[in-house]
This record gives C-alpha cells, structure tokens and sequence, in this order.
C-alpha cells in the first residue's frame, strides 16, 4: 500500500479550470449596459456557490444578502432593506473566516455603496437608471465609429466605403487606424467567444487600402466663419465637419505643421509622417485657411481672432511638460519629454549617438521618448519608474515594444536628485529603490525601501511624467482654469459664459487619448452650427452589406506583427506591419455584427446621423 | 435574384428578401409573435426560427436575407421544439387569464400557442408586479406584455412621440414610459397606436362601459350618443360583418336596443365644424397682413396634444373651433335641451369615437361651456362599443337598420371624410370655395388630390384672389417633419390638416384590432364611398345645421358660436406645460 499518491486534474476539474477561463473573458468584457443592482446580486450569488460552507456569515449570509438585493429588483424593498443589505455585508466582512466570504461581502459592499443612488431608484421608482444596451464597440468609442458597419464594408473589399463611413463620425481614419487606443475592443462581444476583434487593425487595412482619398464636397457656403485655435486632432475635427457644413474655416497654429501632437507628441515609428500629412492636406484641400507660427496670445490676441469669425474653438492642447521638483531639476542634459518629441516633429531631432540616456516615467510618452532615443543613436536607454512594470499607464505593447529596442526597464526606483558637474549639466540621476506597498484606488503604492540610494550614470535625462495644458495667456483674458489648469466648460463644448467661444481636446480633459480630441470635435462641430443658426445634417449614403448567416465558431484573433527590433531600431520608419489581406477578410468575419444581432436591431442597428 | 430551397421548393427571390418573406412566396408558413412588416423586425420572440443548412444554430426569419444556395429548413424537430419552448418560456411571464380578457380571440399569443398545441406548461408562472393607472385613458397592464417592442416601435418611428422605450436589463427588461416614471406625466398624445400595434392585451383603453351603463339604467337621465364618421367603417369588423352590412343605420339600431334615449350622428357637428373653421379661415386670409399661416385643423385631439407637447410655437394657429366631439356635446347641452325643453345637467351624452384623445380631451376643465357640466360626458372607443352590444346581448347581424334621430343626426357627405386623411381639408375647401365664390365645385373630381394614404400631401387650389396653398399629413411622425420644415422655412402654406393617426381616424386607436395588419387602407374606401352616395356633399347644405344657425347660433363665429364651439387651447394643460 502506497503512502502518497500522484494526483492529477480530473476532468471535472480541467472542465471547471476552462469555465473559469471563459467566465474571466466574459467578465472581462463586462457591459455597461447591464444593471449594477442586478450585476451585484448575480455577483454574491456566484461568491455563493464558492462556499465550503463551514462558517455561517458565507454559508448562510452570502444566500440571504443575494435574496434581499434581488427583493430589491423585485420592488419589494423600502429604505429598510437597504440597511438590512448593508448590515449583512458588513457582517459578513467581519466575521467571515476566509476571503471566499470576507472578499465577497467586501466587493458587495463597495457595490452597494457605489451603486447607491441605483438601488434607491429601484426601491422607489422600479426602475434601473443606469442601463444603455447599445452596440458595445459603438457605445465604447468616444466618437461612435459605425464599427460593425466599417468592418462588414472591409469584409466585403469595399475599403474606400469602409474609411468614408468612418468618416462620417471620425475625419482621421489614418491616424486612428495606427495610434487609436481603441477603447471599442474592451467591450468587443466576440470576447465572450474567444477575444476582441482586432478593430484598430481592420482600420488601417482598411485605409491603407482606400486608394485615392475622395472627401464629400462641402454644402453651400453659408456665408458664417469660424476660427479654430490649434491645430491639433480636435481642431482639424471640428474644421473638418464645419467646412462640410459650408462654413468658412480658419485654423491658427503656433507651430511650424499642424497635427498637434500627432506631429508633435507620436514618434514617426508609430505614426509615419507622410500619412499624417496626407490625412492633413486632404482635410485642408475642403477650402480650410491655415494661419501657421502664429501663436494667439503673443502674435495676435485672442479678441481679434474673436471679432474676426463668427464663433471660435479653441483646442490649443496640453504642451507644457511637468517637471520633476527634484534637486537639479534645471540641470544642462534635463529635458522634458514634450520638447524632445517637438524637435523631432519640427525634423530638428538631437543626436544621442553614444550616450547614456535615461527616461523617467511609465507611461506611453515615456516609451515614446526612450524609443525614439534609441534611435536617435543613444547607447544605452535606462526607463525609470517608481512603480512595477505591471503598474505603468503605458500600454502593454508599447512597453513590449521598448524593451525589445533594447530599452531597460528599471522599475521600483524613485528620482531623488540629479548630479550636476561643474558646468552645470547632469551627469547621473540618482534614485531611491522602491518596495510595492498597500493598493490604494485601485493603485498599488510605493514605499522607499532601506536600501541606500543608487546612482545612474548619464549624458541625458528625458522627463516623461505629465503635460499641463499651456493656457495662462487665455486665463488672463477671462477664461477661468480648474484646477488642474484645464478650460472650464460644460459637456456641450461651449463656454457659457462667453457665446460663441467653444473649447475641446486635450485643453478640457488634460492629457487623453486621439480619440476622445476627436469625439470632442465632433460635437464642437455639431454645437457650433446649431449656436450660428444652422442644423445641418451629413448624409450618410453608404449601403451596410447585408448580415452572413454563420455560427460563430471560435477562432483565433489576427494580432499585427512588427519589424524586427534589430532593424527597426535603426530608423523611424513605422514597426507595425499590416494585417494581410486574408488576414483583414478572416478578421472581419470574425465581428458577431452586435449592430444586427441583439439590442442593436432594436434601434435599426445604427446611428445615421449625429 | 437569389435562388435557395425553403421545405425542398426550388423559390428565387429578390435580393435583399427576408427568410419569411421567401417563405410566404413560396406558400410556405412561418410563424411569428413579435413581427411588423417594416415596423417591429427586431427578432425579439424567437419564434420565427427556421433551420439553415450547415450552420448548427438557427436563425430568425423576420429580419435576416435569403443567400444564395441556402437550404432552408422551417419546421423541423429542432425548429419545432425550439419554437414551442420559446412560446412555453412567454407564456411563463403572461398573465393568460383568458377568461377575463378583452383580447381573447383576437390574442396573437393565444392563437401562437393554440397552433403549436401547447397544452400545459413545464414553467412555473413568473408575473411581474403591475402598476399602470386605471383612471388613465391609455392603460399598460405589465403582466401581459410580452415584451414585442411594437409599441416602441410605433411611437418612436411612426408616431415620433417617443413615449415608450425598453428600461432595466437582464430578466427585468420590460417596456415603460420614457423620461417619466408615470404615463399620465408623459408627453403621450393618446393617439392609441401602440395598442392597435399590440399583439396582446398590454396596452387597452380605460373601459368606461359602466358608466354608460349607469347613465342608462338611471330614469331620471337622458341618454344621447354620437356616432363619429370612421366608426362606420369598421364597427362590425368584431361580428365579423362586412361594413356594406354594418351600417351606421344598423349601429344606430343596435344603440337603441343597448338603452340610449336618442342616436346621433357626429357627421352634424361635422358639418358645423366646416361652417366655423372655413369662415375662421377666411378670416384670416381677409386679413392676412396681420396673421400667421398655416392655419391648422382642430379636430384631432391627439394632434392638438401632440403640437401642445412638442411644438408649443406652432399651438397659436391651431384653429380654435371645436372637435366635432365637443361642438356636438356643447349644442347638445344647449340646443337641443331647449328642443327637448329639459334641464341640460339631466343629459348624459355620450361619443363613440375611434380614439383615445377623445377620452382626454372630453374630459378638459373647460370642456363645459353649455351649462357647467362637462359637454361630453364620456367617449367611447369602437371597441368597448362592440362589448357594450356583447353585453347587452344584441346581436348585430339580426337588427334591422333604423334612422338616427333629427335633428342631430343629420350630417351631408362632407362630414362622412373628415374620417379619412384630406377629408377634413377637403369638405373645408368645398364650403371654402362655395363662400367666396358662391359656386359649388363638383365634389367628385375638384378638390380630391388630397385624398390617398400618401403620408405629406400638398395641394395648390386656385380661389378668386389666393392661391390658397394646403396640405394634409397624417401619423405624427408627418406632422413632426411638416412642423420642422415649416420652422425652417423650407415650406410655407395657408392650412393644413393634421391627423395623429396613420390613415386619418380610420387608423385611429380605437378601432379593432387586427394583428400585423394596417385596416386603415381598406377603410377610408368605404367612407368616400358613403360619400359618393349621399344626396348633401356640402357642409353648408346641412339643413339641421342651416336650422341651428337661423334659430339659434345665429351665424358662424358669431358671439354664441364664439363661446359654444370655439376654445382656447390654452385653457388646459399637457403634463409639465406651464
């Protein structure tokens, strides 16, 4: 008889290890349609049924939590029933002995607290006040892209419809196609089949298969103008949409180009020139007058371009770098993330041959600028960051992406003081090794370990932990700043207080993503012909093909390849290859066409106009 | 074309063609509950389903397109048990006491769940709670919804009222009123159409049967009811009697034998309606410098609603005549107490009306000018007149037609279309041209381009110094463009008429329901044939009405006329108006 025996994964057990899977990709992709008080009570049931059961506050009170939040569904609950929820949840917090209850009743707590006012308007009203149940890619994507119909259109070969229909909602198809977060996959319902549709990459198969770039012609002129200050993702939307509507258009830069920080902030490798430009000029070439190096504020005031149009936007974005505060801050070789990238946007790009460079920062400007000094020739690029790698905004693939250039991560050291030589430039940065501490919001913290401090040798620091917006001079004229030194405007763009002054991008949410400038511009558009009197109405002409009848079988997700590091490092030339054309078909198909299938037929699948 | 097999027939449709839509051409039947031609195509109930070659899961007919080569399958085991158990998992949440609902017999779920021979349930019976209000002319009953989305539907794409929308999610999804928590709060015109859209009993009228009955079993009230001009088309459409047969001499019959004391006819008020809202237009356009055009009809109250909620700029050139309703209920109370020489407040008058507004609007504050009382005391629709005659056990087919009484059931041919979309505009204009012309046209072929189901129609007539531009929408989703276009200036006219309903009243919501099918098309025929046939085609002919001006009124808009048959629209409010 044998004492101990080898124990392998019954099939139960590997069949309970796959359903997990597939419950953690359909949590994953969760809905914000679904009604929180419904999505709690689901929530400790399921804890529920993780039970052991041993200890009465999970065995017993996990059950009856889960039937007094669905009394609450069932409209059979009073403010006392709320206390009783709580009551219990706190219970079992305290007193369950291990996290399958403590955990459980914990979450629920935070859902009941957060989701207070919902389960108010249940209890009183018998309503859920927070269900939306639209095409989730479309709800998810700030300026609600026809995503499924974009994407039957690529299925189908018909790439110049598929770019102009994006269009409609998103004049910069290239740009988004190459650098868009695309928060639409997050959502995606294919992942409840196996992952998200690869939908930014279907995207830039799709323009970069357009052909020749044919715009609409824009309306009569109506005789009304509008200055766009910035020239920028959202001022080039708001231009594009309002020279369409007939309106004339005068856009004012203070930089050399425009694009903003698609010039100004993303490296070529991401988003190659010579595409930047040609969305530009197309954009341009509707009948869009361009004022360049003309900065408002020092060149020309802000109310000479007031009194010169008939309303204004102003998008001027946010271009001032955040600076350390550290010992040695001003230091010669101390240079912020947002002039490096400048100078490379303006071709006046530093050459790091032969230094040691380091970068300070997690997120996507910090890889943006340590990448692009590797290619700048640097010898070695050091990216140093307080917290883990695990923790950095940037996201996944572009710190992938840096690491394979040859950048290395230092994670977990703080900058303390920069070393300065006699001449005054910095000569090393010296940092405090960090240790992962308490998870507060959501974030875990740092704390300064016992360690003695390090010091990291270099010819260069680039700071990449922040932009401000630079808007002093449009403070001074009126233009209150909140407190983190963006416009203060309300969710129609429109500053109230002075008609016919509109703000947007990165100006009103601090430093965001392309898509949401874009988003922004799209309804500054929209507000600013209903504030001159107009309520035009683009039409939207472009034929959805018809829905293919399959089963949904699941089906890998076509991921883009890249250069090889070795190569691409050498140049600026763009590292993101195209999907293939089999490889575009095959994706497209993969789309469960959420616009046709379920909720999204209710309202005839989608939004014509906007 | 596409060519596929559906049930092993060879059938080449169109492109474009839906599974079901193949499938009729070819003869073959698919059954379906929540499903609208072009309306309601959401595939919400599943039952639709059929079976396609090669794909394991099945698909929804309504709303998806034939491919080329597909092999179709509709009413195989797994089409078939899927079905049933869709129509077993509804009727889980429907409340089917039959037995005690008005749609028993004309339930589209009930006859679905007879067809597939469902007999019992392996579903325990899960009713939501119920809490539409009772007092509210429209009422929604949550336990029999079965969730279609028609309703919506109608009211967002037809109706643009938008009332209706889907609330809450997962197993407590259910329809409810839009922005408000109660419908009586809403911005409903009452148009009714989400009931005749409803395969169910979700959506009825308020049953105001039993105060009728009251009335008339009471001896010391007299009982009078007006007969509205689309209510002959239709009202034996529940006996199953053709409307050749169901007269509305026959129905003036049946409503003598249901206890009513005298039997009128709203084709008077009609008529008296042209005589002040054409000289009210005329009016204006004497004095044209000083008015806003259009000038727009009166007697829809679901559009007089409507306008109030959504287009409170354009409310002021609403014409102020009366209803036909409420101008037969104030003469009524008035007029012809003297005849009757008895106290107005001992009249209980009564309408059948192919509407919902009608309830509302009879029941405005200020809709009490004859003597204090209101001047119609209830409104009934054609369906709760067809159970009154049920109740009374009257039997339709076996009544002989009868004459409505004088001299408030006279009414000309003018008055019979104000039932359809145009007819108003159209016995308008005939009077209209007979007042400044002192001609009469030849009603059969001057002013009839208004007529037809086209939903924005525009007319230009030649009078003697106007061109008088006119036209006529009908479904608020018409009136709601019409009204854009005309704040934008894109079109201008001197009137227009306004019907809530698709159709004009023979579309109204009051009418017999009939699943998936729009009746209003084969009943605006049936009044502009009564029309034809009638030997008065003019409102000013009306010899009744002739008589009350000359004995009583006086003349159109007189001071009398003035304060019995004309409004202030104002003097009420929709919910929310200030």
């Amino acid at each position: 008889m044998s004492r101990l025996q080898v124990i392998e994964k019954s099939d139960a057990e590997k069949l309970i290890d796959e359903l997990n899977r597939d419950l953690e990709h359909r949590v994953a992709a969760g809905q914000y349609g679904a009604c929180p008080v419904d999505f709690i009570a689901s929530f400790v049931k399921f804890c529920h049924s993780q039970s052991c059961g041993k200890c009465v506050p999970c065995r017993v009170g996990l059950l009856r939590l889960s039937e007094l939040i669905n009394s609450v569904l069932d409209g059979e609950a009073d403010e006392q029933t709320l206390e009783d929820i709580e009551n219990t949840a706190r219970s079992i917090y305290y007193s369950a002995d291990c996290a399958i209850g403590f955990e459980a009743a914990k979450m629920a707590l935070k859902g009941i607290r957060g989701f207070r006012d919902d389960f108010e308007e249940h209890i009183h009203n018998h309503r859920c006040s927070n269900t939306d149940h639209g095409v989730p890619c479309v709800s998810q994507c700030p300026a609600h892209v026809d995503i499924p119909g974009y994407i039957a259109l690529v299925h189908e070969g018909r790439y110049a419809d598929a770019v102009n229909l994006i269009r409609k909602t998103n004049p910069l198809p290239a740009t988004c196609g190459l650098i868009c977060e695309h928060p639409c996959e997050a959502q995606c319902r294919r992942s409840f089949v196996d992952d998200a549709i690869n939908i930014r990459g279907l995207k830039r198969f799709a323009v970069e298969h357009e052909g020749e770039i044919k715009l609409p012609e824009p309306m009569p002129d109506t005789g009304k103008s509008v200055g766009v200050i910035g020239g920028g993702p959202a001022g080039l939307t708001t231009a594009y949409f309002l020279r369409l509507m007939g309106h004339s258009v005068t856009i004012y830069e203070q930089r050399k180009m425009l694009g903003g920080m698609l010039r100004y902030g993303i490296p070529a490798y991401r988003y190659p020139r010579e595409i930047l430009n040609r969305e530009i000029q197309a954009i341009l070439d509707l009948g869009i007058e361009v004022k360049r190096e003309i900065s408002v504020g020092k060149d020309i005031t802000f109310e000479e371009v007031r009194s010169a149009h008939d309303a204004v936007y102003l998008p001027i974005g946010a271009h001032a770098g955040k600076k350390l505060g550290i010992e040695g801050d001003d230091a010669k070789g101390v240079v912020s993330a947002v002039t490096l990238l400048r100078d490379i946007g303006d071709e006046e790009a530093p050459d790091f041959t032969g230094m040691d460079i380091v970068v300070v920062g997690g997120g996507n400007v910090a890889m943006d600028v340590a990448r692009s000094a590797v290619r700048l020739g640097a010898k070695t690029v050091k990216i140093v960051y307080r917290r883990r790698r695990k923790d950095m905004p940037a996201q996944t693939i572009e710190i992938e992406g840096a690491v394979a250039d040859g950048c290395q991560l230092l994670e977990l050291k703080a900058p303390s003081r920069i070393e300065t030589d006699a001449d005054g430039n910095a000569v090393a940065l010296w940092v405090q090794p960090q240790m992962v501490s308490a998870i507060k919001g959501g974030r875990p913290t740092v704390i300064p370990t016992k360690a003695e401090e390090e010091r990291i040798a270099c010819d260069q620091i680039l700071v990449a932990i922040g932009q401000d917006i630079d808007a002093m001079a449009f403070n001074e004229i009126g233009l209150p700043l909140t407190k983190k030194g963006t416009f203060v405007v309300d969710n129609t763009t429109h500053i109230s207080y002075m008609p016919g002054v509109f703000t947007g991008g990165d100006a009103v949410t601090g430093p965001a993503t392309v898509i949401r400038a874009i988003a922004g511009g799209k309804v500054a558009a929209a507000n600013i012909d209903e504030y001159l009197g107009f309520h035009h109405v683009l039409p939207n002409d472009i034929e959805i093909p018809p829905i293919r009848l399959v089963d949904r079988a699941p089906w890998g997700r076509v991921d883009m390849l890249e250069r090889p590091a070795p190569e691409s490092i050498k140049d600026f030339n763009i590292v993101e290859y195209c999907m293939s054309e089999e490889e575009a078909h095959q994706e497209s198909g993969r789309c469960l066409h959420c616009d046709h299938f379920g909720m999204g037929k209710m309202k005839g699948g989608r939004v014509r106009t906007w | 074309m596409v060519n596929l097999t559906i049930d092993g027939k060879q059938v080449s449709v169109p492109e474009n063609t839906t599974i079901l839509n193949a499938a009729a051409s070819a003869g073959i039947k698919i059954p379906t509950l929540c499903y609208w031609k072009d309306l309601n195509e959401v595939g919400a109930c599943r039952v639709c389903v059929v079976e396609v070659e090669g794909r394991d899961k099945l698909f929804a007919s309504c709303n998806n397109v034939v491919e080329e080569g597909m092999v179709i399958h509709t009413n195989t085991k797994k089409v078939r048990d899927t079905r049933k158990s869709n129509v077993e998992l509804i009727l889980s949440e429907h409340n089917s006491n039959c037995a005690t609902c008005t749609r028993s017999g004309n339930c589209a779920l009930q006859e679905l769940a007879n067809d597939l021979n469902i007999q019992d349930l392996p579903y325990e019976k899960h009713l939501p709670k119920n809490s539409g209000n009772p007092d509210f002319p429209l009422i929604r009953d949550n336990q029999k919804c079965i969730k279609c989305m028609r309703c919506i539907q109608v009211c967002e794409k037809i109706q643009h009222s938008n009332i209706w929308d889907v609330v809450n999610s997962g197993a407590r999804v259910t329809v409810d009123v839009r922005d408000y928590y109660n419908l009586e709060d809403s911005q409903c015109a009452l148009c009714g159409q989400c009931i005749t859209h409803c395969p169910v009993n979700a959506l009825k009228e308020r049953d105001d049967t039993q105060r009728i009955l009251d009335a008339i079993d009471d001896p010391e009230i007299v009982t009078l009811v007006q007969i509205a001009p689309a209510v002959r088309s239709s009202w034996g459409e529940a006996f199953g009697l053709s409307p050749e047969f169901a007269t509305v001499e026959r129905l003036a019959a049946c409503m003598r034998r249901v206890g009513f004391d005298y039997v009128f006819d709203t084709n008077f008020s009609a008529d008296l309606t042209i005589l002040e809202e054409a000289n009210e237009f005329l009016e204006k356009v004497k004095n044209a410098e000083n008015e806003k055009f259009p000038m727009f009809t009166s007697c829809c109250p679901g559009w007089v609603r409507f306008a109030k909620a959504h287009h409170p700029d354009f409310v002021d050139q609403i014409s102020t005549s009366k209803s036909p309703q409420q101008m037969f209920g104030a003469i009524a109370k008035s007029y012809y107490a003297k005849i009757l020489d008895i106290d107005p407040k001992k009249i209980f008058c009564v309408s059948i009306m192919p509407c919902l507004a009608k309830k509302a609007e009879c029941a405005y504050p200020n809709m009490n000018d004859a003597c204090g009382d209101p001047d119609v005391d209830a409104s009934l629709t054609i369906r709760e007149v067809d159970r009154l005659i049920k109740m009374m056990q009257v039997m339709p087919a076996a009544v002989p037609e009868e004459q409505m009484d004088v001299p408030l059931g006279t009414g000309t041919g003018a008055a019979v279309i104000f039932g359809a979309t145009g007819g108003v505009m159209e016995a308008a204009v005939r009077s209209a041209y007979f007042f400044v012309t002192g001609e009469e046209p030849d009603p059969d072929s001057t002013f009839v381009d208004v007529r037809g189901m086209d939903g924005w129609k525009e007319a230009t007539y030649k009078l003697p110094g106007i061109d008088l531009k006119v036209a006529v929408v009908h479904g608020l989703g018409n009136a709601d463009k019409l009204l854009n276009a005309l704040r934008n200036g894109e079109v201008s006219y001197h009137f227009v008429e306004v019907m809530a309903c698709p159709g004009g009243c023979v579309g109204g919501g009051g009418h017999p329901i009939h699943n998936q099918y729009d009746m209003y098309v084969d009943r605006a025929p049936v009044l502009y044939t009564l029309d034809k046939n009638l030997p008065l085609r003019f409102s000013h002919e009306n010899p009744s009405v002739v008589a009350c001006y000359q004995n009583f009124l006086g003349e159109p808009l007189s001071e009398l006329a003035e304060h019995l048959l004309h409004t202030d629209l104002h003097a009420w409010k929709m919910p929310g108006e200030k």
